[in-house]
């Protein structure tokens, strides 16, 4: 993984100096709110409802076991105890004191962490596939070009105000594990003409008010040309998003407004002129950025091991942990770890500063020192012997951490909603809880097979509840929670924004409105179809007519 | 009955406060000073404004609350939120 | 309002004219972007420098070949979270190789002038109640740079010495244009 040279720790060492002034002078009165609130949140700092937010910045979802002691260290320290992992790659704890927030920074600086653009209108933490560098069908890595855009997009003068936040995504396999469909840049790692590898780019996905599966401005782009090319698009965007009016102010609406060939044409007049210079990627600084992204030296590992094939044997709980919960790894002998943080009845995403010492130990034990965040708020071990399977689950088991159900309807992505979020208008996590108790069985969990929950609070849909195959959106009507929901979303590479399906739910009859349409998905599926598969094949008339009575 | 509260976040921690009769911003919505007319909630707000340019608070606005018998309780869900903390348990070890 | 330039506070000898008043026939002026449009030829006529305002929905796109015109253009910033100038800004100075006076006016705050300079500017209006001199060590509070930008200082790529620095038009600067250099830090 990237490691800190002396210009990055100077930078982030000078940062925190930086902020530290900045909150000295907040609390002094030379700083307003209002002039504090942008740069507060270019640090990551949020005011929630109940106290600060502070949001940690987890480069492309990869952090070393050192860092995850580091996160825990800070959620004793200065937080109560846990942290959450978000629908970025990020994490973020509910309780930091304003005066701590610069310690917590030099704390988190001290291995190579920060909260620089987390929030605020800026270039947000740049996002990749959990399996980089490990998926069995990967083209490429893609958090080498993830930590090139990273450094490039770092305290940018000329992008810091933006008309809005934005999102760049980055997938180095066919399998889009990292929803680039979604982000206002998406980059999709493919061979182009001459069998080189470059870029298909995406512009003006997005969810929120406005859900929108981004288009493809260019087919191919040599990896020469991606910073080029990127500041390119931001230019225009800085130059003409709208202004007027926060809820149309992202690149989507701009793509939209435009036409994509419009716009494309505009982004390519524009490069032009910003390629062949200073933002050119010499093909060394390339190699140089890849030598951090490596493949390790795997120790041997037997891709065929009698005692993994007895102990699933004698263990049937272990047995659908490692059904369920292992993906396939480009090593033989190797298997990748996903760490569910959906316990039954849980609130998804968090995670204990215990718990997250039982991760960072295990992970140097049996993962290499490597774990990655998902954008679905769990944890992978990227590097795991299958020979080490039972040893590793055991020891999850008794942290609480081994959940069989990744990927299954209990994986449920929710947002932080009105218990935490000044933005939400109804809570998520209770409903979350609720419907995770009702679907736990095991058996039964397994037999539905993937299934995607997707619940937000509110319209910002930080949830990305569209993206679900059953999306709850919440919303108040005079002073009441209700739950929209939505059926037929996809995140993957076949990009979909699911249909509402009629009124909305109250928060008592909602958990029953979703195992009412798991019920009509039961009945209808064909051949072990998964829920996306159905719906498809059905549309949404049959679940309308189990749920309100009418086709 | 209704009548107004004032409430803020504390610059410092973020906490959710009150404002008091005494002037003071407190945790406790109960200890709140109640606006029950006009001039009140005026008094309350030109408060709110001193305290943001003190630096104790930020954000001060007025909530309405409904005077019962036990303790004033705010008619909006988000604001019963701010005032007894998140319907969840972060953890089942969790304080506060 | 007070003028932040050459790291200090300065007079500002430009006479800022209303687009409904005559431009005198000479001296340093500034006029609006319309003004300039309206009678560009007729200010041909003038003996003093120019100067040109551009609010933040003009794009300096528009008087590319006439940068050369001005000695000053000022770009507007009615609220400190619009952006724009900081594009129009790179643009005036790599692209289109303005040479004058690039100054930000409106909302300016300290803790955007680091930012500022980057992009090209080399003054700053800023409020009469504020104390310039603890303004200046916000320029020299972050000294790495991860991109190229107006102000030709080399970026991290460049520092490993694998490439020569350049701005967005990939004119290889030597040094900084404008009067940033100045800014000793």
């Amino acid at each position: 993984m990237y490691r800190y040279d002396e210009f990055d720790y100077t930078l982030v060492n000078e940062r925190i100096q930086q902020f530290r002034g900045q909150v000295s002078r907040r609390l002094n009165g030379e700083l307003s709110e209002d002039e504090f609130r942008p740069l507060r949140l270019m640090n990551g700092l949020y005011l929630q409802l109940h106290a600060y937010m502070l949001r940690v910045a987890i480069p492309y979802g990869t952090l070393s076991a050192d860092q995850m002691r580091m996160l825990a260290h800070i959620a004793r320290r200065y937080d109560r105890g846990y942290g959450h992992f978000t629908t970025r790659q990020n994490i973020q704890y509910n309780w930091p004191k304003l005066e701590d927030v610069p310690d917590m920074l030099a704390d988190l600086a001290n291995v190579e962490m920060h909260a620089i653009q987390t929030s605020g209108n800026c270039i947000r933490n740049v996002t990749a596939d959990p399996f980089a560098g490990v998926a069995a069908d990967e083209i490429e890595d893609p958090r080498v070009f993830a930590e090139i855009i990273r450094q490039w997009s770092t305290l940018h003068p000329e992008f810091s105000f933006l008309p809005r936040k934005f999102k760049i995504a980055v997938t180095g396999s066919p399998a889009d594990r990292a929803a680039v469909g979604f982000h206002d840049i998406g980059l999709k790692m493919r061979r182009g003409p001459d069998g080189e590898i470059g870029f298909e780019v995406v512009v003006g996905g997005g969810q929120g008010r406005t859900p929108l599966v981004g288009q493809t401005i260019r087919d191919f782009l040599p990896k020469a040309d991606l910073l080029s090319y990127l500041e390119a698009i931001l230019r225009i965007y800085n130059e003409q998003g709208r202004r007027d009016n926060i809820y149309k102010a992202r690149i989507k609406i701009l793509v939209e407004s435009l036409g994509a060939p419009a716009f494309a044409e505009l982004v390519e007049r524009e490069w032009e002129q910003t390629r062949g210079g200073g933002l050119d990627l010499p093909g060394d600084e390339i190699a140089r950025i890849e030598t951090y992204f490596a493949p390790p030296s795997y120790p041997p590992a037997s891709v065929a091991d009698n005692a993994l094939t007895q102990a699933r044997a004698a263990y049937p709980v272990f047995d659908r942990w490692c059904r369920v919960n292992l993906s396939d790894h480009r090593q033989p002998g190797y298997g990748i770890v996903n760490i569910s943080l959906k316990p039954t009845g849980g609130i998804p995403g968090d995670i204990s500063a215990e718990q997250m010492d039982v991760v960072a130990d295990l992970a140097d034990q049996f993962s290499l020192g490597e774990i990655r965040a998902t954008y679905v708020q769990n944890l992978v071990l990227p590097h795991v012997r299958l020979a080490d399977l039972k040893p590793l689950y055991d020891a999850l088991a008794d942290a609480g951490l081994a959940t069989a159900n990744i990927g299954l309807a209990t994986d449920i992505i929710s947002c932080p909603g009105l218990d935490f979020c000044n933005l939400a208008n109804a809570r998520s996590i209770p409903v979350a809880q609720r419907i995770s108790e009702r679907l736990a069985d095991p058996d039964r969990l397994e037999a539905m097979g993937a299934l995607r929950i997707n619940i937000s609070g509110c319209i910002n849909a930080c949830a990305h509840h569209h993206t679900g195959d059953i999306g709850l959106l919440g919303v108040d009507r005079k002073g009441v929670e209700l739950y929209q929901i939505t059926l037929g979303g996809r995140g993957d590479g076949d990009a979909a924004i699911g249909s509402i399906i009629g009124p909305a739910f109250s928060y008592d009859n909602v958990v029953g409105a979703v195992d009412n349409v798991i019920g009509t998905f039961l009945e209808q599926r064909q051949d072990g179809e998964n829920f996306a598969e159905t719906y498809r094949r059905i549309g949404p008339a049959p679940f309308k007519e189990q749920l309100y009575g009418t086709a | 009955m209704n009548a107004r509260v004032l409430t803020a976040n504390r610059l410092g921690d973020g906490a959710v406060v009150y404002r008091d009769a005494a002037g003071n911003w407190v945790e406790a919505l109960e200890q709140a000073a109640l606006a029950e007319d006009e001039a009140a909630e005026q008094a309350l707000l030109m408060a709110g404004e001193d305290a943001l340019a003190r630096q104790l608070v930020v954000g001060p606005y007025l909530i309405e609350v409904a005077l019962k018998a036990a303790a004033p309780s705010p008619l909006s869900q988000r604001e019963r939120i701010r005032a007894s903390g998140p319907t969840v348990a972060a953890w089942p070890a969790q304080v506060g | 309002m007070a003028l932040l330039r050459n790291a200090r506070v300065e007079d500002d000898d430009w006479v800022f004219v209303a687009d409904d008043q005559p431009i005198p026939t000479d001296g340093p002026v500034v006029i609006s972007f319309s003004r300039y449009q309206a009678e560009r030829d007729r200010l041909n006529d003038r003996d003093g420098p120019l100067g040109l305002v551009l609010d933040s929905d003009q794009t300096p796109r528009d008087i590319a070949e006439d940068v050369g015109r001005f000695e000053l253009i000022c770009l507007k910033f009615p609220k400190f979270t619009d952006g724009r100038g900081y594009s129009a800004a790179r643009l005036l100075r790599e692209r289109f190789d303005f040479q004058g006076e690039l100054r930000a006016t409106g909302n300016v705050l300290r803790d955007q002038l680091a930012f500022m300079l980057r992009c090209g500017f080399d003054a700053f209006e800023i409020p009469d109640s504020v104390n310039a001199l603890k303004w200046l060590p916000a320029l020299s509070e972050i000294s790495v740079h991860l991109q190229p930008a107006a102000d030709g200082l080399p970026d991290n790529v460049a520092r490993r010495g694998r490439r020569v620095f350049g701005g967005i038009s990939g004119v290889n600067q030597a040094r900084p244009a404008g009067n940033t250099e100045v800014w000793a830090r």
